[in-house]
């Protein structure tokens, strides 16, 4: 009896500790979104999106760059079918982040897979995929849970405070912001390159391969990107051994 | 209304690709190349999504960003946490628009 009591306690602490670890690993995605959200928020009602509408989109979208775009559309009369075809294109990346997430996954059940999909951005992809470890932790799925849900939330939050307040964070500090999630990208793949130096080779080749393709091609940003990230990964084929990240 | 169709089209096209693969991994065994391959993803993903977006957080100032990118690097190097990257940018930054 004691001991079936100390193994629950046991297993439920290990959910807490896991949680309490998605938090803090999320905490710089939080930092980087609110003040986006929040610009976000302002021209989405400047657009003319009700408070509600804006805040849905954050719900139901949870995706940066293509609400700013979806606003923008919207603001300057663009058909429906036109937006959601350009929200499709510059959003098709995150198929490819899944393969990639779901492939350091397999341990974790199908029906949790589908749930944390969900929640997949440039952002929560970039973070968790580094941490790859708690994939085959026990209870490692609330891990992942909590990180995500820290980037959702504070997403919808900042979104809805924009609607609400307008700028509220002062717009020196908000455009310095900008750089927050950029840095994030740089603090999580810098200590990769240090580990191993060809990581950041695969790195530049994308860096490359995007200029190549936005700048030369012309393509939008959002193929650039999906081309950058194959591309590049696919060098990874040639240059990282199989275990390379762990 | 139809900024509701909107948002529930933009949702369908976000969601869709995201969730496929969560099924596919499960019916499908990868060869050894094609694990490679997306276990390089995360890298050529960050690559693609710093530069050069990087250059454009400052409009028509690409210094900015790249200024405020390469302390994130020196910082990140000598160690810290993604936090303190993460706030030096932000400082830089600030500082660079002073």
């Amino acid at each position: 009896m004691n001991e079936k009591v100390s193994v629950t306690s046991e297993k439920s602490s290990q959910t807490a500790k896991m949680i309490k670890r998605g938090i803090t690993v999320g905490f710089p995605i939080m930092l980087g979104y609110l003040p986006i959200a929040i610009t976000y928020g302002v021209l989405a009602k400047q657009s003319g999106l009700s408070l509600f509408e804006l805040t849905m989109m954050s719900v139901f979208v949870f995706a940066g760059a293509s609400q700013f775009m979806g606003a923008n559309m919207i603001a300057v009369g663009a058909g429906a079918s036109e937006i959601i075809i350009a929200t499709f294109v510059l959003n098709f990346r995150h198929f490819v982040m899944s393969l990639s997430f779901m492939n350091r996954l397999r341990a974790v059940a199908p029906k949790w897979r589908a749930s944390l999909s969900l929640g997949l951005t440039d952002e929560t992809f970039a973070v968790s995929s580094l941490h790859t470890k708690e994939a085959e932790e026990e209870k490692g799925a609330y891990f992942y849970l909590s990180l995500f849900l820290t980037a959702y939330l504070s997403w919808i939050v900042g979104s809805f405070l924009g609607g609400v307040l307008g700028e509220v964070i002062p717009e020196k500090l908000s455009q310095s912001m900008g750089i927050a999630l950029y840095a994030m990208f740089i603090g999580l793949l810098v200590p990769s390159v240090k580990k191993e130096l060809k990581v950041g080779l695969v790195a530049i080749i994308a860096m490359l391969i995007h200029v190549l393709c936005s700048y030369v091609l012309h393509m939008s940003s959002g193929w650039a990107i999906v081309f950058g990230t194959i591309v590049g990964g696919f060098s990874g084929v040639f240059l990282l051994e199989e275990d390379e990240q762990s | 209304m139809i900024i509701i169709l909107i948002i529930i089209g933009m949702s369908l096209v976000t969601m869709i690709p995201r969730v496929i693969p969560a099924f596919v991994v499960g019916q499908l065994e990868f060869k050894s190349w094609l694990n490679r391959w997306l276990n390089a993803i995360p890298y050529a993903a960050l690559g693609a999504l710093i530069f050069p977006g990087i250059m454009s957080v400052q409009e028509g100032q690409p210094h900015i960003g790249l200024v405020g990118g390469l302390v994130a690097i020196v910082l990140a190097a000598l160690g810290l946490n993604v936090i303190l990257v993460v706030m030096g940018a932000i400082f830089t930054v600030f500082l660079l628009l002073t």
